[in-house]
């Protein structure tokens, strides 16, 4: 807010721009931190004052934790987790909420009001019942030799659907142009042709919204991959990183560091070519509508 | 500004909050139903979404309830009812109540910390400054990460007696807490990190509702001789109130379900210190002592402290002061 003297306003601007430098600094550094710690040998780590850039960088932390924990593994598992959920979760958010705007059907709005249901209901009430349906539940039921635990699978399905999507991209969809809709259906266009050629290209920002959220949820998902999965080849990252966090224990913090930056640093350079997407898309839920 | 609902997502991960119009929550018929009745085509669409959503979400959300009133047999799976047996032990239980108590002290310290910082981030970036746009991508960064990896990146940093803020602390003279070793220092240290984390998306928030206040309402104060805080305080404030209520129940939700980074950096500890309701239900569940009935229990009562909050949200919403641009 501009001040009437001269004097006061430069004033406040270098105050905002002394606080801007100071989050940025607090915000900054745990990054910086983290890099600086991967690079520590642990004399290094362990002198006090601690220093700041490590004079000679010790870059065999990054290929210690690479060969103390299968890294490749858990790349590969989380990859896989993260391509297979979002591809689901967008399939089934897509068509469930095409058919709750573009049908015109009895009983709609009473599954409408089943996905709002399913929103309401944590995640943490139906883990216990998820786990056992995955051990011996689903093992009786295919009459199959094994249980589920510790497979793909297992740490898929349960997060295929989504209540989430298909309201946020439902909403997208109900305020798309109807003239275009119905000149849509003039042309004879069945449903699954407009849902291709006329819905998904109109209302590509919600769709493209809806992919981010739940390829970061995947990527970063926690604590049902740590429930279901038992053995380091099955983990993902975040689950992995957390082992080889426990089994160093709390000394060899510079192989620690290099771990933890093969989970942040992909993550934050796809951040850094994409952040503009990625900010509109993570708060969309909240400044739409 | 916008009615908003905060979604809870049903696959464990924390789902991002989302607004609607209340036009949506009324079951109005939607515009473009135009085609004839087409059930075949219709139920096709909806199996997939709605077979999962029954078989991972309804039925084990039933299926929960269900064991909180058993004692589970885990050497032959055999499960024998004991009405509310579960809900009368974790309630005389002084760990529960504790776990109660820390997750209460959880949650109101982070969301004191994340609403008042965010605005301030979010008033600050409102300015004409460069790079403001750089500085909020920053600020926002932290949210998108694992919690577990940045998690792991703060118990070094809290270290005492080699990590960054002993040493930050010594420029002060002032000597560190043990931080995640000391029952009475690990719960701020957690709030600390969870702040840290999730500031930037209430600063983020907050901004593009500051952005979205109309000027001429500063103007017409202005004119009327209101000075900065009479500004802040007469247009500010109320034209953010649905928005921070927004932020509110998101970040409320958003604390009940955290979990991650009290994993991996207290395991819940020292002595129960930093055990919220969310970890006390793992811990129950899958932890050494593995009792399910007391789980499911445990989760029963966060799914009810849950649906209040959702209630009350919604209730307030629909009764919502609004203040059109």
């Amino acid at each position: 807010m501009a001040s009437n003297t001269t004097s006061q306003h430069i004033s406040g601007k270098v105050a905002a721009y002394g606080a801007m430098a100071l989050l940025l600094l607090v915000i900054g550094i745990p990054m910086f931190w983290m890099l600086s710690g991967s690079l520590k040998s642990y004399a290094e780590i362990y002198t006090f004052p601690p220093e700041w850039i490590p004079s000679n960088p010790r870059w065999s932390n990054y290929s210690d934790a690479w060969n103390a924990v299968p890294f490749g593994r858990f790349y590969i598992n989380t990859i896989i987790i993260t391509a297979f959920g979002m591809t689901a979760q967008l399939i089934c958010g897509v068509l469930c909420a095409y058919a709750l705007s573009f049908f015109n059907v009895p009983f709609r709005n009473g599954f409408m009001i089943l996905i709002l249901a399913a929103l309401m209901i944590p995640g943490e009430i139906t883990i216990l019942p998820n786990y056992l349906f995955f051990g011996n539940t689903v093992r009786d039921l295919l009459g199959l030799d094994k249980n589920w635990i510790n497979t793909y699978q297992a740490m898929i399905l349960p997060g295929a659907a989504t209540a989430f999507g298909t309201f946020l991209m439902r909403q997208g969809f109900m305020g798309l142009p109807r003239d275009v809709l119905d000149a849509a259906k003039m042309d004879g266009a069945g449903h699954l042709r407009t849902l291709w050629d006329v819905v998904l290209p109109m209302a590509k920002p919600i769709v493209v919204t809806f992919a981010i959220i739940s390829a970061v949820n995947k990527w970063n998902d926690y604590l049902w991959p740590l429930i279901v999965t038992n053995t380091n080849e099955m983990r993902p990252l975040t689950v992995g990183l957390t082992f080889l966090f426990d089994n160093e224990g709390n000394n060899e913090w510079g192989v620690i560091m290099a771990g933890t930056a093969f989970v942040v640093i992909p993550l934050l350079i796809v951040f850094v070519f994409a952040q503009r997407f990625i900010i509109e898309g993570l708060t969309a839920g909240a400044t739409k509508g | 500004m916008a009615e908003v609902v905060a979604p809870v997502s049903g696959s464990g991960a924390t789902a991002p909050p989302i607004a609607t119009n209340v036009d949506s929550l009324t079951w109005e018929r939607p515009r473009a139903s135009i085609w004839n009745k087409d059930w075949f085509l219709f139920v096709l669409f909806m199996f997939p979404n709605l077979f999962l959503l029954t078989l991972f979400t309804f039925k084990p959300a039933v299926q929960n309830l269900f064991i909180s009133f058993q004692r589970v047999n885990l050497l032959n799976n055999k499960s024998k009812w004991i009405g509310l047996d579960n809900y009368r032990y974790i309630f005389d239980h002084p760990t529960f109540q504790q776990v109660l108590w820390n997750t209460l002290y959880f949650t109101v310290c982070t969301l004191v910390g994340v609403l008042v910082l965010g605005l301030l981030i979010a008033l600050l970036l409102n300015q004409r400054l460069r790079f403001r746009d750089g500085a909020r991508a920053v600020v926002f960064a932290p949210y998108l990460l694992s919690g577990a990896a940045i998690g792991i990146v703060w118990a070094y940093i809290f270290d005492p007696r080699f990590g960054l803020l002993a040493q930050i602390l010594s420029w002060f003279s002032i000597p560190s807490p043990g931080w995640l070793n000391d029952p009475n220092w690990a719960m701020p240290a957690i709030i600390i990190v969870y702040v840290w984390k999730n500031v930037g998306f209430a600063a983020t928030i907050f901004l593009a509702g500051l952005q979205a206040i109309p000027k001429d309402l500063y103007e017409a104060a202005k004119i009327d001789g209101a000075n900065a805080w009479w500004r802040f305080r007469s247009v500010t404030i109320p034209m953010l109130s649905p928005i921070s209520f927004f932020l509110l129940v998101t970040t409320v939700l958003g604390t009940f379900q955290a979990f991650d980074i009290q994993r991996v950096m207290t395991k819940g500890g020292p002595a129960y210190a930093t055990t919220t309701l969310v970890y006390y239900v793992y811990d129950q569940g899958f932890g050494n002592a593995a009792n399910y009935g007391r789980s499911a229990a445990a989760a029963m009562v966060l799914f009810a402290a849950m649906l209040t909050i959702t209630i009350i949200q919604f209730r307030a919403t629909r009764n919502q002061v609004h203040y059109d641009g």
